[in-house]
């Protein structure tokens, strides 16, 4: 997993709510058999209408957001299918980190196993994130070391990310290897289960 | 000491070590499928790291397949992307020594149908699968969830998953459901409520006298549901009903071992003295068959009113959700649904394509057929049995019969129209009256319109040609 540190980047605002994963990534992307190139895909039929030409409204269409690193959106962020396509997508684009009130549970989980940052604030913060990132200046820097988020007009705001998760990140660690390391216990819960519970071995 | 809720005993029954603040959790059953495992296999050689556990994974092929024309085979798929993704499945299967129900076996299907039909999913089980609807499984009292391609890649070489524990949700549905309402309303009543994100951090656990009165197929049509509300997992206790749906499956115990599992099974229940974070509670009599009208699942009316007024909701990013939602749908504030004119009916998906799902639409079918009306006119009608044992099942009980007499096209087993990845999808501006989980924008095909309700609603938007009340055609 690629570590997350700090990040100053550009932010681009995307005031709606429940964006699903379908909606981040459409399913006629799903059938590669690679995790790299899904930038292409991201936020496809926002990017692009029915003829493939961009749609020049749309935020990250905007000169003024190209190579935005941080998206700042509305509730429940990454609703929906399980599919890892979404962060690899947002990551292939240049994305690392997306701010919202809150994230869907399998989105959330799947971006720690990626290094890309998701980052609960308040609803006052994110609309103020959000008002500021449609200003004139659009750069904001995300510490994970410190859990801070600075605005583009310098206002700070804290927020909150599970400790072993931030270690995890910080360090870019392999999960898998990690729980390799614990194979023996894994060994011994195996052994004591197919003696209390003989059946699960033939289900 | 404190109660422990099922969640809770199933937890503890699972957990292998902590490490790091996190859990690691043995998993006991490993559902597969050619989309979200590629990357999961291509991470594991690269690696070097054998699968673990091959015989407590089971694989199946089911998203990206075509519902016509199987018995020609993987290489006879016309879409090039999706048949190198199927047969680097069938790859990866032969490999690792997993075992694989390839396109065109009977037992093949939608995974979420597949698991519980061959009796893999039993209760007390931990089940993960890379596919969010795998809350289906909750039905038996399994702690069953959706996991990305990397949990996947960690499931095969661990055999665990590293977790934090969510909280406990009661949510309780008493009383008698009315006529012409099922398991998909009370699911789709929930979601209406609590909204999308209302279950997120928390695993729900069914009670009440409502769902103790759902069948297996009901209860899965609730738990596969329980995702759209943004929980991790739903679970209903394990009772009479489960044991019964279980009884003979090809890989549920059997003889001795069968009373062993018994008795460990009727151990898998919430304390008296059991504690939950929160609790919903809600009076299933009250329930009307429901629709979605907008692009969540939370967006839900019953089929007797009319579409909602932005201005009504609380936000500015919902106001604005809904206004986009509402011109997306082609719908205007204050229309009443029932004036939706429907192109597409699908009926299908692994919220609602098992033989009890087929029955009830069957049902409303027949209904309007004796009294002389088929399909109308301008609606295309599918019927996408679950797996390839629910088709043979549905077509031993005449329920084929029933619905090509009517109009309906009956097709073979997969995911289909629900997700749009093979070739059954909506051309822009299609309006479908669908049974599947999720309404959101292009899901069923780009510029698609979807109204997610219960089977026999469907059947009647069929026959109706708009959304109709089920209740009309009883």
């Amino acid at each position: 997993m690629q570590a997350f540190t700090r990040l100053d980047a550009k932010i681009a605002p995307l005031p709606l709510a429940n964006i699903d994963t379908d909606q981040i990534i459409p399913k006629q992307f799903l059938k590669t058999v690679e995790r790299e190139g899904l930038g292409r895909g991201l936020f496809y039929d926002f990017r692009f209408d029915e003829n493939g030409n961009e749609k020049n409204d749309f935020v990250l269409n905007r000169p003024e957001y190209k190579g935005a690193g941080v998206l700042v959106a509305g509730d429940n962020f990454g609703c929906g299918s399980s599919r890892e396509h979404a962060p690899w997508a947002l990551m292939d684009f240049g994305i690392n980190c997306v701010i919202s009130t809150s994230f869907a549970d399998i989105f959330y989980n799947n971006c720690f196993q990626n290094g890309l940052l998701p980052v609960v604030l308040s609803a006052e913060q994110v609309q103020d994130l959000m008002e500021e990132a449609k200003g004139g200046n659009h750069m904001v820097t995300v510490d994970l070391q410190a859990q801070t988020v600075v605005s583009p007009s310098g206002k700070t705001f804290a927020f909150e990310i599970d400790a072993a998760r931030k270690e995890k990140m910080l360090n870019g660690l392999d999960a898998i290897g990690e729980t390799l390391q614990a194979a023996a216990s894994i060994d011994v819960y195996e052994g004591k289960r197919a003696i209390s519970q003989p059946w699960l071995e033939r289900a | 000491m404190v109660g422990k809720t099922l969640y809770d005993k199933i937890w503890d029954a699972h957990v292998v070590e902590e490490q790091d603040g996190e859990s690691i959790l043995y998993i006991d059953l490993h559902l597969i499928h050619e989309v979200t495992t590629p990357q999961a296999f291509a991470g594991l050689r690269a690696n070097h790291r054998p699968v673990r556990r091959p015989d407590r994974t089971l694989a199946v092929a089911d998203h990206n397949i075509p519902t016509e024309g199987q018995a020609k085979g993987v290489a006879a798929v016309a879409d090039e992307e999706a048949r190198l993704q199927l047969q680097t499945l069938e790859r990866n299967v032969k490999d690792n020594g997993i075992e694989f129900f390839p396109m065109g076996d009977v037992r093949n299907g939608i995974v979420h149908v597949v698991g519980p039909e061959q009796g893999r999913t039993q209760p007390g089980m931990t089940i993960v699968c890379g596919d969010s609807h795998t809350s289906t499984h909750g039905a038996f009292g399994a702690l069953a969830h959706g996991i990305g391609t990397s949990e996947v890649e960690h499931v095969l070489a661990t055999q665990t998953l590293r977790q934090t524990k969510a909280k406990n949700l009661r949510v309780t549905v008493d009383g008698t459901l009315a006529p012409g309402v099922g398991a998909k309303d009370i699911a789709l009543a929930i979601i209406g409520k609590i909204g999308t994100a209302g279950g997120t951090g928390y695993v729900i656990e069914y009670a009440g006298e409502a769902i103790r009165a759902l069948s297996m197929e009901g209860r899965m049509t609730l738990c596969n549901l329980t995702i759209e509300g943004g929980a991790r997992a739903g679970l209903v206790a394990p009772d009479q009903t489960t044991y019964d749906y279980m009884l003979g499956r090809p890989a549920a115990p059997k003889g001795g071992a069968w009373e062993m599992a018994l008795s460990y099974w009727k151990t898998l229940y919430s304390d008296d003295d059991a504690v939950f974070d929160r609790e919903i509670v809600i009076d299933g009599s009250t329930i009307a068959p429901l629709v979605t009208w907008g692009t969540s699942p939370e967006d839900v009316i019953a089929v007797t009113d009319v579409a909602p007024d932005p201005d009504s909701f609380a936000t500015p990013d919902k106001r604005a959700s809904a206004a986009r939602a509402l011109e997306y749908m082609g719908l205007q504030a204050g229309q009443p649904i029932t004036e939706a004119k429907i192109d597409v009916v699908f009926i299908g998906s692994c919220t609602n394509s098992r033989i009890e799902d087929l029955r009830q639409a069957a049902q409303v079918v027949q209904h309007a057929f004796v009294n002389g009306k088929l399909v109308a006119e301008h609606v295309r009608a599918l019927v996408v049995p679950g797996s390839g044992l629910v088709k043979a099942q549905a077509e031993e009980e005449g329920l084929d019969a029933i619905f090509k007499a009517a109009g309906f096209d009956w097709r073979e087993p997969g995911c289909s129209m629900c997700l749009g990845m093979n070739p059954d999808r909506l051309a822009p501006g299609e309006r479908c009256a669908s049974t599947s989980n999720r309404n959101f924008e292009g899901r069923q095909g780009r510029g698609g319109r979807t109204h997610l309700m219960s089977p026999a609603m469907a059947a009647a938007a069929a026959i109706a040609g708009h959304i109709a009340d089920v209740r009309d055609f009883m």
